[in-house]
């Protein structure tokens, strides 16, 4: 199992997704100007501030070149996690529906925050059990989600955890083939007791047990 | 010639800018003042304006949540 994390100038957790997704197997970075995704099973646009914000967040990013062969990937069913700025930019890309806003606190904020895994039989949530909660930090100035359509919400917020006003309380959502999901809290940094919670490993597993159940099918 | 994109938040979509200018606006003295809504203002030197819708809808915006006015700088 090969992760591709993706590195946009402005990145800045791109190594703590590596490292988490080194909890679970390999993990190369995957540079925002080369168009090979060297063979890997699975994409994580990580968080941080491509190309500086500028404009909108992730609305640059969404044309480098590395983003035309992560479409295709996707078209072709292949599984991609965009995490923070990975979820503005999989936004902008059309590759989820819908759109982030800045917060309604107009505040950068930082916390931990508390999901309800509404969908656990995705790619991304199998390895929770139903009905599960995660604790995971938020940390983010553009985080409320909007979309005028209904949407495949996997994660929303507990009640009363909202930490930017997004509709319906959603932290995460899924395409509707299911292989592309983007969330605006950071399960990469919550991967190790040291900082509190390890929670957020259950999302990089359940990548890891999608795509070898792939391979093994 | 020079060309002039504003950009808006889309009407019902909250915008807590607009609503925290307007709440200040009274505090310094000026009623009167309701709709407040902050955008963006992007300038461009184009060759074909005909084109500029499709820069915006490409590009310069994000149709979901913003709309746009074009206004063509005639004296420029």
């Amino acid at each position: 199992m090969k992760f591709g994390i993706v590195r946009f100038p402005g990145s800045c957790d791109d190594i703590d997704a590596q490292l988490a997704c080194e909890r679970v197997g390999e993990a190369v970075l995957l540079w925002h100007a080369d168009r090979d995704l060297q063979g890997v099973d699975a994409v994580v646009i990580p968080g941080g501030f491509s190309y500086g914000d500028y404009l909108r967040a992730g609305a640059i990013a969404r044309f480098a070149p590395v983003m035309e062969s992560v479409a295709e990937f996707a078209r072709e069913g292949g599984l991609v996690l965009g995490i923070c700025n990975g979820f503005q930019v999989l936004c902008e890309a059309g590759l989820l529906p819908g759109a982030l806003l800045p917060n309604v606190s107009l505040r950068f904020v930082f916390r931990q925050v508390r999901l309800e895994v509404v969908d656990s039989e995705t790619p991304f949530t199998r390895a929770c059990e139903p009905g599960r909660t995660l604790s995971i930090p938020a940390k983010h100035a553009s985080g409320r989600y909007f979309s005028p359509e209904p949407v495949d919400v996997v994660l929303r917020y507990a009640p009363g955890e909202n930490p930017n006003g997004s509709q319906d309380d959603i932290a995460g959502v899924r395409n509707a083939a299911g292989n592309v999901f983007g969330l605006m809290p950071h399960p990469e940094h919550a991967v190790d007791p040291l900082t509190g919670s390890v929670d957020g490993l259950s999302i990089f597993e359940s990548m890891r047990v999608s795509v070898e159940a792939r391979v093994a099918a | 010639m020079r060309v002039r994109v504003l950009v808006s938040p889309k009407r019902g979509i909250l915008d807590p800018q607009g609503q925290a200018v307007e709440r200040a606006l009274p505090a310094l003295g000026f009623d009167g003042v309701s709709n407040v809504h902050v955008g963006r203002l992007i300038e461009l030197d184009v060759d074909d304006p005909a084109r500029v819708p499709a820069m915006c809808d490409a590009l310069l915006t994000n149709p979901l949540i913003e709309d746009y006015e074009i206004v063509e700088d005639v004296s420029a």
